[in-house]
């Protein structure tokens, strides 16, 4: 048993305790998430130290047996992964343990369902970051598509419920799909693993089968015009889930996306022309929907259609790892800032709408309520989504913009700037709520109070901010790979 | 010692910040001590890093954020011209700050932001490479908003929109033009004639086109014509913020950069070379006239104000576009000049809104005889814009011209000669009504002013005669502007 696994089987054996002990889950779901960031941190200075590690389950090695792999990029999403999940899960501790006003019909059941729902979350995706292969990747897919749609059903509201089911059909059509592609890349070159896709790349059956893969991921990244499912899912899930939905479980299927563009060699390349073409689209449609969305929660859902749109575009044009460009690394710069800035600002969306008692953005100048921490939080978060310096997002921008100013790529540059300009629109309606004052505060109005809500929020929002000044590390950490 | 001068003058502020944006809103005596103390701080930091710098040295902190691209601070001669006139105005306006707020709302909010702003008029004097200015420059954009739609009316929030839909579309343009710089050029760190080297010769077409990306980034934020359209808008902001962030900061970060784009990261050669100077020159001359002409149209009293800054600030366009050393003597100089003019006559404009709810032209008769004080400080400001001697605006316009015919562009003195009517045309009217006319019987009083209302526009408007009676004092803001100069053209 190597430390690595442990990754994998902690959560997932935690979830089983947290499953059949409720009472106690709180404290199995906090235990379990804190020592599981702790293990991704530690074997993220391992990488950075000694390379990345690189494991055959049983002494069977590829293409025959289970392979795990940590190189950097793993490294890093796993690093986010929990990272985040650590943040979110004293949010849910918060809302779950001591109920506040609003929250207290979800507390109940946050309290049963969440935590072993979230534990097998993270050990699915932890499995997703490791595997060495497509068939394991479809495996912790399946594990991931029920806890997810687990997480969305929670709140137990019929929207939730009916966005489930839409979730739930989404999901095994695109599992689907994938296990149809993995099936056909084995028939076309009787492996399975990572490694093989540039082989795959260069059939025609292989790439057929690539398609269909590429087709099922798509499905559960989200990525327009498969995306469907998505807004109102991550819209009606109770908050803590909403974060862990859009800021991590989307991240699953757009990572292993990611992982078959650099590997796949130069075979892939319409292949990448079509998920740069569908992200661009998806950034355009994503900030069309949000300029429209008359609910917070939303419009937040509609800004990561969006952003899963640039990050699309940023793996497709990125090409493989072999043309040194970086670009790549601008795809994981912007996951990973996307990931911390979604969760702040669900988490905000979450305190702001336990205050007004819904998320109307026209009801968002609310005369008795002056503007507290998670508007303030929610603000800052959108300077990291529009990629604002000295933001992560904007440094993942600069070296997309760089990359493709190099090889004259004017039209993606252009897409960009569109994008960004818009996601600046529909952000600003509802920042600009956020600085109310004078005529639209009532004399006596009050601050809200504070809540743990505010300051996991404000925690998130304020390390994308920050992130940006220190993009060497995980820029450093993405150096590191497996040849 | 003095190596880490930069970084704690930035602290002053930007560390600042926060803490005002956490204090509870009725916590006033510990904001104002809070306020002041950093003010008076920075400004003792700013004489000694002046020291450090006359005497030779250049405090230079880097940081490297990725691979190719540094946080670079670095203090020289031209940071510290930018650096004094903020540091000295942003004490004058914080208290009058403090005055004029006495009993509003969301002052932690607007004291928090208003500080942030300083800090980025700290970052983008200091920066020290195109991407350091740009973060500083953003933050600008970022930091102003809330100060702008701070009354909260529906009128506030639509000039905000507006506000930021120019200024974030600069930066836009601002990014896109940098990242293309680096990408051609590596590392863009500001340098004395600029650091484009060969580059000016084989790639001329791209270095056009990142040249109109830069300056039109920095432009919005300069007021340049036909970019200006926020800056009349955003005059719905409280009177310290027109006086201190829309007369100096945010318009002078935009000439600030045309500076540094124009001197530091192309240089006079380039810029000459690819044939820049001239239709920069022409655009600056356009907005001096524009601005003017738009500026005596308006009966709103800060409207009027506004748009002869649109005009003004050209002036220090039209000193960097000539390509003289005279006419840069007269921009670089005008830069420090217009500040303490155009705050005067902000803070006073603030006054007399305050003092009689007069906010229009046509009703500031007898001012002169109802706030004599306040109405002297504007008096000295309109005078000196107009171009008295000995008044500090006289001594801009005096080497602007002669810069215009040391760059053989005699046209330069009849545009000179017709922008001082035109001053003289918008400003003369208000002051006959002021000192000339009598007061209305029913004149409406507000509040009762106090010290810090009435002193800060008195300050300025003795810094005004000072700058011009003792332009050849060694630290007058014409004598460090010639120092700055010898720098570039040496």
């Amino acid at each position: 048993m190597s430390d690595i696994s442990l990754l994998v089987l902690l959560p997932l054996l935690a979830a089983v305790g947290a499953a059949t002990t409720p009472r106690t889950s709180g404290i199995w779901g906090l235990t379990a998430t804190a020592l599981t960031a702790t293990l991704a941190v530690w074997l993220t200075l391992d990488v950075f130290q000694d390379g990345a590690r690189y494991i055959a389950i049983s002494g069977w090695v590829a293409p025959l047996g289970i392979v795990l792999v940590a190189d950097g990029l793993a490294a890093l999403m796993l690093l986010m992964t929990s990272g985040v999940g650590v943040i979110v899960a004293i949010q849910a501790a918060s809302w779950g343990v001591f109920p506040s006003s609003c929250a207290s019909k979800d507390a109940e059941s946050l309290r049963a369902g969440f935590w072993p729902m979230w534990l097998a979350t993270l050990g699915a995706m932890n499995a997703l970051f490791l595997s060495g292969d497509l068939f394991n990747i479809y495996v912790a897919f399946e594990i991931l598509g029920l806890t997810a749609v687990g997480l969305t059903a929670l709140s137990g509201t019929r929207s939730a419920l009916r966005a489930a089911f839409d979730y739930l059909s989404a999901g095994l059509a695109g599992s689907l799909l994938l296990l149809l592609g993995v099936a056909l890349a084995y028939g076309a070159i009787g492996r399975v693993d990572l490694a093989a896709v540039p082989m795959l790349a260069d059939t025609i059956a292989g790439r057929i089968a690539l398609a269909f893969i590429v087709a099922g991921l798509a499905v559960k990244a989200a990525l327009f015009p498969l995306h469907f499912w998505m807004p109102e899912a991550h819209s009606s899930a109770t908050p803590v889930a909403s974060a862990l939905l859009s800021a991590l479980v989307v991240k699953g299927a757009l990572y292993v996306i990611l992982r078959i563009s650099i590997e796949g060699g130069a075979g892939m390349e319409a292949l990448r022309f079509a998920l740069a073409v569908m992200g661009a689209a998806a950034m355009l449609w994503g900030a069309w929907g949000a300029l429209r969305a008359t609910r917070l929660k939303l419009l937040v859902a509609q800004s990561t259609v969006a952003q899963i749109g640039l990050i699309t575009l940023a793996i497709g044009v990125a090409g493989d790892n072999l043309q040194q460009n970086g670009l790549w690394q601008a795809a994981a710069l912007l996951m990973l800032s996307h990931a911390l800035a979604k969760a702040a600002m669900f988490i905000a969306v979450g305190r702001i709408a336990e205050e007004l008692g819904h998320d109307r953005i026209s009801g968002l100048n609310r005369k008795e309520l002056r503007p507290g921490a998670a508007e303030f939080a929610f603000a800052i978060a959108s300077v990291s989504l529009i990629g604002l310096p000295p933001t992560a997002g904007f440094i993942g921008k600069w070296i997309l913009i760089d990359g493709l100013i190099a090889r004259d790529a004017w039209i993606w540059v252009a897409l960009i700037l569109i994008g960004t300009a818009l996601s600046a629109a529909y952000l600003s309606r509802v920042v600009s709520r956020c600085l109310r004052g004078g005529p639209h505060v009532a004399a006596n109005a009050h601050h809200p109070a504070w809540r743990i809500g505010d300051i996991t929020a404000l925690g998130l929002a304020t390390s994308a901010l920050v992130l940006g000044l220190a993009s060497a590390l995980p820029l450093g950490l993405l150096e590191i790979t497996a040849k | 010692m003095s190596e880490f001068l930069p970084i704690a003058i930035l602290m002053t502020s930007l560390g600042v910040a926060p803490l005002i944006l956490m204090m509870p809103e009725h916590a006033s005596r510990l904001r104002t001590t809070v306020n002041l103390a950093a003010a008076i701080l920075k400004l003792a930091l700013v004489f000694w890093l002046t020291a450090v710098v006359v005497q030779g040295g250049s405090p230079d902190l880097r940081f490297t954020v990725v691979p190719g691209l540094d946080l670079h601070l670095q203090a020289n001669a031209l940071s510290v011209l930018f650096l004094a006139l903020s540091a000295v105005l942003w004490l004058i306006t914080t208290v009058y700050a403090i005055g004029y707020l006495e009993n509003g709302v969301d002052r932690s909010r607007f004291f928090g932001f208003f500080t942030l702003c300083v800090a980025s008029t700290v970052g983008i004097a200091m920066a020290g490479n195109l991407f350091t200015f740009l973060i500083f420059f953003e933050l600008l954009t970022l930091a102003t908003w809330p100060l702008v739609v701070h009354r909260g009316t529906a009128e506030a929030h639509r000039a905000g929109r507006i506000y930021l839909a120019y200024t974030l579309g600069g930066g836009l343009a601002l990014t896109v033009g940098t990242i293309w710089l680096y990408a051609l050029a590596g590392e863009v760190t500001f340098t004395p004639r600029g650091v484009l080297g060969d580059l000016a010769q084989t790639d001329s077409i791209a270095l056009i086109a990142i040249f109109v990306l830069l300056i039109a980034g920095v432009g919005v934020k300069a007021a340049l014509v036909p970019l200006h359209g926020w800056l009349p808008l955003s005059m719905v902001a409280p009177a310290p913020v027109s006086a201190l962030l829309h007369a100096v900061a945010v318009v002078k970060a935009g000439a600030f950069g045309i500076m540094r784009i124009v001197y530091d990261v192309f240089g006079i050669e380039s810029v000459q070379d690819l044939g820049l100077a001239t239709p920069l020159a022409l655009l600056a001359a356009i907005t001096i006239i524009w601005g003017s002409v738009c500026a005596l149209r308006q009966d709103d009293l800060k409207k009027r104000l506004a748009y002869s800054t649109v005009s003004q600030v050209s002036y220090i366009t039209l000193g960097v576009a000539l390509i003289s050393p005279l006419a840069a003597i007269g921009g670089l100089t005008h830069l420090i000049h217009q500040g303490i003019m155009k705050i005067t006559l902000f803070l006073a404009a603030g006054n007399f809104a305050e003092g009689h709810k007069v906010k229009t032209v046509s009703g500031m008769n007898g001012m002169g005889r109802l706030m004599p004080i306040s109405m002297f400080a504007f008096t000295i400001g309109a005078l000196g814009m107009i171009g008295v001697p000995p008044l500090a605006g006289f001594l801009s316009k005096w080497y602007l011209g002669a810069g215009g015919l040391e760059a053989g562009q005699p046209a330069v003195i009849a545009l000179l000669a017709g922008s001082s009517m035109l001053n003289a045309a918008y400003f003369l009217p208000i002051l006959y009504r002021a000192w000339f006319l009598d007061p209305p019987k029913d004149a409406p009083v507000g509040r009762n002013l106090g010290w810090m209302l009435v002193l800060p526009p008195a300050l300025t408007a003795a810094l005004i005669v000072a700058a011009g009676l003792f332009a050849n004092a060694p630290f007058s803001p014409l004598g460090w502007t010639r120092f700055v100069v010898s720098l570039e053209y040496l």
